[in-house]
């Protein structure tokens, strides 16, 4: 999967949440307003689903998560590496 | 209706079964009197690795899938809601820290807790907050290299005989969760007895009083407590307790089965009366479909599958209503017998009140479950007219 439709799937994912609002690429999620109480654990999940890498503790940084390119730049720095590993 | 299941899922169900008809279900009306939870029954429960039912083999656990963790559940709600709970809490907890404890930390506690030589407690409420799981009050205020803990926790399951608690605290107002002995000076324990259900589960009020703990007490990260490892811990034991209702529905049916095919009334057995076989019959369609819904949660939770929040949030809520209906039945059914600690149905009709207000009461279902239809219902593209 290229970076392009990481971010597509991503992005895709992402609308459920935000309904009618065009999300740009670096646009800061949490700061369009409160989700849900599960809005965090949603995306932990998708993102491990998906792209079938694991969220570990060291991961756990908002920065991670705060955009679909944040999201992309993670997904892609696991699964290097996992190839690497 | 007899689930699907897997050969092997159906012998781990007749091993909790015969294990909870042998040792728990003709003593939980004993324990829920004495509101006690005897250490041997406990120990047996590790004794066969039910506490460390799916951690990872790596520390000890048995690294077992969600539905056989449903089973478990709910063959020992079936015979003891209190004793379920201790199963609920102390998965929660072990959950909480291989979803999101640092590597030593993993390596120090989950071995403890798969092995129930240490018991853990999950203490989140607190007497000023309960649903509003962010506004946690008690501080912890860092102190060099660690943190002091100020405030108290109230309502927590097993808190009288925990060994270790996941803690939940503001530190500069970023939401954190903490490992704390039970031993550490400044933490008090205070018994709450009384309670309309789940009596022997040892509930306790916990005072953190100048508690200092280490650095590396922190589990997660710091303002992360609650949004991840909170709800990472919470949605475990919705889990659980949905599976537990399952049991106290099955525990209702056979209650009532059995009383209306020997209790006469009008010359006839209960049975005969067509309104208490619409009750019946409401407790068995429940029944079938709570059992649906824990095992399609089970299946999404084994899969990882994101709609498995959803669908767990949905199991919990449904089996837990679905649960307090047929436990209120129940206790009609039996008719003044059904007032007295002579039969188990009062003992259920407590225990079921209790679930739909723990991990999430009913309304923060109601409104959680609706976000969650908006967001794939409102995904779904309508063709063109």
């Amino acid at each position: 999967m290229t970076t392009e439709q990481s971010k597509a799937k991503i992005a895709g994912y992402l609308a459920r949440f935000f309904p009618g609002h065009d999300l740009r690429e670096d646009e800061d999620i949490f700061s369009l307003g409160f989700v849900n109480s599960m809005f965090a654990m949603q995306l932990v999940t998708f993102v491990e689903h998906d792209f079938g890498i694991t969220v570990e503790n060291e991961d756990l940084e908002l920065d991670n998560f705060r955009s679909i390119n944040a999201i992309a730049r993670l997904v892609e720095g696991k699964r290097a590496a996992t190839a690497a590993g | 209706m007899k689930p699907h299941l897997s050969p092997e899922q159906e012998e781990a169900r007749a091993s909790f079964r015969a294990f909870v008809d042998e040792e728990i279900a003709s003593r939980a009306d004993e324990w829920h009197r004495q509101e006690r939870t005897p250490p041997e029954i406990i120990r047996r429960l590790a004794d066969r690795g039910y506490l460390g039912w799916t951690l990872p083999t790596g520390f000890g656990g048995g690294g077992r899938d969600m539905i056989t963790l449903g089973l478990l559940a709910g063959e020992v709600g079936r015979g003891c809601s209190s004793l379920r709970s201790l199963i609920t809490v102390h998965s929660m907890v072990g959950h909480a820290i291989a979803r999101w404890g640092g590597r030593a930390q993993q390596a120090a506690w989950l071995p403890l807790l798969a092995s129930g030589a240490k018991i853990a407690a999950f203490a989140l409420s607190e007497p000023g907050v309960g649903s509003d799981a962010q506004s946690v009050e008690t501080r912890a205020k860092l102190d060099g290299d660690g943190y002091v803990l100020d405030g108290q926790k109230k309502w927590i399951t097993y808190g009288q005989i925990a060994d270790v608690f996941l803690v939940f605290a503001q530190c500069e107002g970023a939401p954190c969760a903490f490992l704390v002995e039970r031993h550490r000076p400044g933490v008090t324990v205070e018994p709450i007895t009384g309670l309309i259900g789940i009596k022997a589960s040892e509930t306790a009020a916990i005072r953190f009083t100048d508690c200092r703990i280490p650095a590396d007490a922190l589990v997660g990260r710091r303002g992360l407590g609650v949004s991840h490892v909170a709800a990472a811990a919470l949605d475990s034991g919705r889990y659980t307790v949905a599976w537990g209702c399952v049991g106290v529905l099955e525990a209702c049916l056979e209650a009532c089965v059995a009383y209306t095919s020997e209790r006469m009334q009008f010359g006839v057995p209960l049975k005969q009366h067509q309104l208490v076989r619409r009750m019946i019959t409401d407790m068995a369609t429940d029944l079938s479909a709570a059992r649906l819904l824990c095992l399609e949660a089970g299946r999404l939770r084994d899969a990882k599958d994101p709609a498995a929040i959803a669908a767990t949030s949905m199991a919990k809520y449904f089996a837990s209503t679905a649960a307090a209906r047929a436990a209120s039945n129940a206790v009609q059914i039996h008719g003044a017998n059904g007032c007295s600690s002579e039969y188990p149905v009062q003992r259920y009709l407590g225990d079921a009140k209790v679930t739909e207000i723990i991990e999430g009461s009913s309304q923060i279902q109601q409104i959680t479950i609706a976000e969650y239809a908006y967001q794939e219902y409102r995904a779904i593209p309508r063709s063109a007219q």
